[in-house]
């Protein structure tokens, strides 16, 4: 059996190579004439294939999505920094990602549009009032002192950590056609009310800055910063989580996007912490649901795109031009119609109809049925936005969205609640 | 088959390894050495990788070769204590569910296994029957678990069945979200695990046993608990030890049908991972290692697994 087969194989082998020779040699030509391809690094909500498609009409690069969950992004810049060209983050993963030395600056001057930036980010500002400060707010890691360097600086430099795609303000998200109450604050959450209607996302840095919005709500404790806790503050937090929890208080907790969306939909919850394209999603669906705006804020979250420090010469200036592209209106036009935020509203205004900026941005009730940005009907006309205008909503942010100093003692914590 | 089990008994003759004959021992180190490597690099090699970086210390982006057994210390902090700690009640929960499923598969494993052995008479519709038991894996197990969904829900099918038929006013909350959601999903997702070895076992019984216990005046029940029973027990073991791992290591199943709400070991693990916090989260795997092999040890200490097969 042995000798027979050896040399079968071996010729088989040669074939092989010899035929896999032939169309080697015309390769390197191919290649040259190739346009770049940008790997983007990112969770699925910013990938869309129209964002896609229209860069490579207008620029000629080819994005190639690489879309993951958010604490994944994070988990790979820090250990594969090598397998994306672009990445795309929330501002808050940049306390993980920047003292590991993954990422470079990115230099202000050749980024076009970088004073029409969002004073959201630059000065932490909406209309030029001071907005909530708590937990990573942008502001804080808005910018760096080097493009190598991995401290965040104090004030405005030239270089920036992350360039804003999109941004919000979360808050709750309830059934008005279940619950007959008004419901105007965060403390409605633990509500004995909605005993086994309620929920929270079972995201360890999320959920307990949502719990932490409860309890100020109640009045019981008052943080010195919801989003950087001490560990005091973690117990006590996660002690008001544990004896709701043991009280039946919730039905489940919701970990991905569309978990949140079905348990509203089926009315397993009347109450939860959500987003808001899953509010979105649930009234597609033909279920009343509402964004409620509260008297205590919104907690409010910021992602971006950054630059690994290994990118160089041509893919670095695609990745630029690529930025630019994505500043100069199109694609901020595109998310706005999504219910989020775009870095330069500006030009994003040039690209939208007029009655859309008024709905979207100015809280104006609907002129014309509201589309979004693949034509389905979000709104029908007379509709108006949950919590109204950008200045009233971003203007209204308590929180942002953090990593704390006691992360490790916060998850460990966060376990002990998901044991009780 | 056949073919594979023939060398066996030749091994066995000759027995006394020393006084083998050189070149045949090299080739029998031969043989199994690809079988050794693949354990090596896919079993041992990460295994003592993830023992090593158990015991590292870490920070938010980085892990630190260290020498250090505070990730141990802090899987068991507070266990000391008149309350219950974390780790402890999570594999409570765990153990819990472990035996649930266990004492609801082993009975209907057997029972499933028992009809297909010994009531199918014909061979064809046999293996069509097992093969059958086999179909619903055709599916991801995440789907088979979610489409519970719907039928569970608080306005799911069952709760609008019954409220339309006037039996209940108020929707039955516990059949979702609960630990019977969770118990109702294993069953149905591992019974098969538990077919599949008792099967292979009852089916290697030699019909003539039972007719001679027949000649010898035992009872059916005698006949089960005497002589099928004791032959079905390495089917039994290895059934148990599939099911046993298989919940233990969930995170999945009990987190959407428990809704996130019941902790088990894997999730514990995994929240860890997407912290980047890979020390604790291989300390726990450690932990976990350790508590399912001792359960598995136990189990071959009451079935001797090697001489049964």
């Amino acid at each position: 059996m042995d000798l027979p087969s050896k040399p079968s194989r071996r010729t088989l082998l040669k074939g092989a190579a010899a035929l896999a020779a032939t169309p080697v040699t015309g390769f390197p030509a191919v290649h040259a004439a190739e346009p770049v391809t940008l790997r983007y690094l990112g969770t699925a909500v910013n990938q869309s294939a129209d964002i896609a498609k229209k860069v490579k009409e207008d620029l000629g690069i080819t994005l190639e999505y690489i879309p993951v969950v958010t604490d994944e992004v994070t988990k790979r810049a820090v250990t594969q920094p090598n397998s994306f060209d672009l990445i795309d983050t929330e501002y808050f993963s940049l306390k993980k990602i920047l003292p590991s030395g993954n990422l470079q600056g990115m230099d202000a001057k050749r980024i076009k549009l970088a004073d029409k930036i969002s004073s959201v980010f630059t000065k932490g500002e909406v209309a030029g009032k001071r907005i909530g400060d708590q937990g990573t707010a942008p502001r804080k890691v808005f910018y760096l002192e080097g493009l190598d360097s991995k401290k965040f600086a104090g004030e405005q430099t030239q270089w920036i950590s992350l360039i804003p795609t999109v941004y919000n303000a979360d808050t709750l998200g309830i059934r008005p056609d279940l619950i007959k109450v008004p419901v105007t604050s965060w403390k409605e959450l633990l509500n004995p009310a909605f005993k086994g209607k309620a929920s929270i996302l079972n995201i360890p840095s999320i959920g307990i800055m949502d719990a932490a919005m409860v309890v100020e709500a109640t009045g019981d404790y008052t943080y010195g910063d919801k989003g950087n806790m001490t560990k005091p503050e973690i117990d006590r937090t996660i002690k008001v989580l544990i004896e709701a929890k043991r009280a039946g208080q919730f039905r489940a907790f919701w970990q991905d996007f569309n978990e949140s969306v079905n348990l509203m939909a089926s009315g397993e919850t009347v109450i939860q912490s959500m987003w808001s394209p899953a509010v979105t999603k649930v009234r597609a669906q033909g279920v009343p649901c509402t964004y409620q705006p509260l008297k205590e804020g919104y907690r409010a979250w910021a992602s971006g795109f950054g630059i690994p420090k290994t990118l160089s010469g041509k893919k670095l200036d695609a990745a630029y031009d690529f930025i630019n592209w994505f500043l100069s209106g199109w694609a901020g036009a595109y998310l706005n119609r999504q219910g989020y935020y775009s870095a330069v509203l500006e030009t994003a205004q040039a690209n939208m109809q007029p009655y859309e900026w008024a709905f979207w941005m100015e809280g104006k009730p609907a002129e014309k049925d509201i589309l979004g940005p693949d034509g389905t009907l979000i709104e029908k006309a007379g509709a108006t936005r949950d919590g109204g205008s950008f200045d009233a909503r971003m203007g209204a942010v308590a929180c942002w969205n953090a990593v704390m100093d006691e992360n490790t003692y916060m998850v460990r914590k966060w376990n002990e609640f998901i044991a009780a | 088959m056949t073919d594979l089990a023939l060398p066996a008994p030749a091994t066995v003759a000759a027995a006394p390894a020393a006084t083998a004959p050189r070149p045949r021992r090299a080739l029998a180190y031969l043989q199994a050495a690809p079988l050794a490597l693949v354990f090596l690099v896919f079993l041992v090699v990460p295994l003592v990788l993830t023992g090593i970086v158990s015991l590292w210390e870490y920070n938010e982006y980085e892990i630190i070769p260290a020498l250090t057994l505070q990730n141990y210390v802090d899987v068991f902090d507070g266990c000391l204590s008149a309350d219950l700690c974390t780790t402890v009640r999570t594999y409570l929960s765990t153990v819990k569910f472990v035996v649930l499923t266990l004492a609801i598969t082993l009975p209907l494993g057997f029972a499933i296994a028992y009809f297909l052995a010994f009531h199918i008479r014909s061979g064809t519709v046999r293996m069509g029957l097992f093969l059958l038991c086999t179909i619903p894996f055709w599916t991801s197990n995440v789907i088979r678990m979610i489409s519970w969904i719907p039928l569970l829900g608080r306005n799911g099918l069952i709760n609008d069945t019954l409220r339309t038929l006037g039996l209940i006013r108020e929707p039955i909350e516990g059949l979702l979200y609960s630990d019977f959601a969770v118990v109702l999903a294993f069953v149905h997702l591992d019974t098969v695990f538990m077919i599949v070895p008792i099967f292979n076992s009852l089916a290697r019984i030699d019909r003539r046993l039972i007719e001679a216990a027949r000649d010898g005046g035992a009872s059916g029940a005698q006949i089960l608990w005497n002589v099928i029973l004791p032959l079905a027990k390495p089917g039994i073991a290895i059934g148990t030890i599939f099911v046993t791992t298989l919940v233990m290591g969930d995170f999945v199943t009990v987190g959407v049908m428990g809704g996130q709400q019941i902790a088990s070991v894997g999730k514990v693990i995994q929240v860890q991972m997407a912290y980047l916090q890979f020390p604790a989260a291989a300390a726990n795997a450690m932990v976990l290692l350790a508590a399912v092999l001792l359960m598995i040890l136990g189990l071959t200490r009451m079935i001797d697994l090697r001489r049964e097969l």
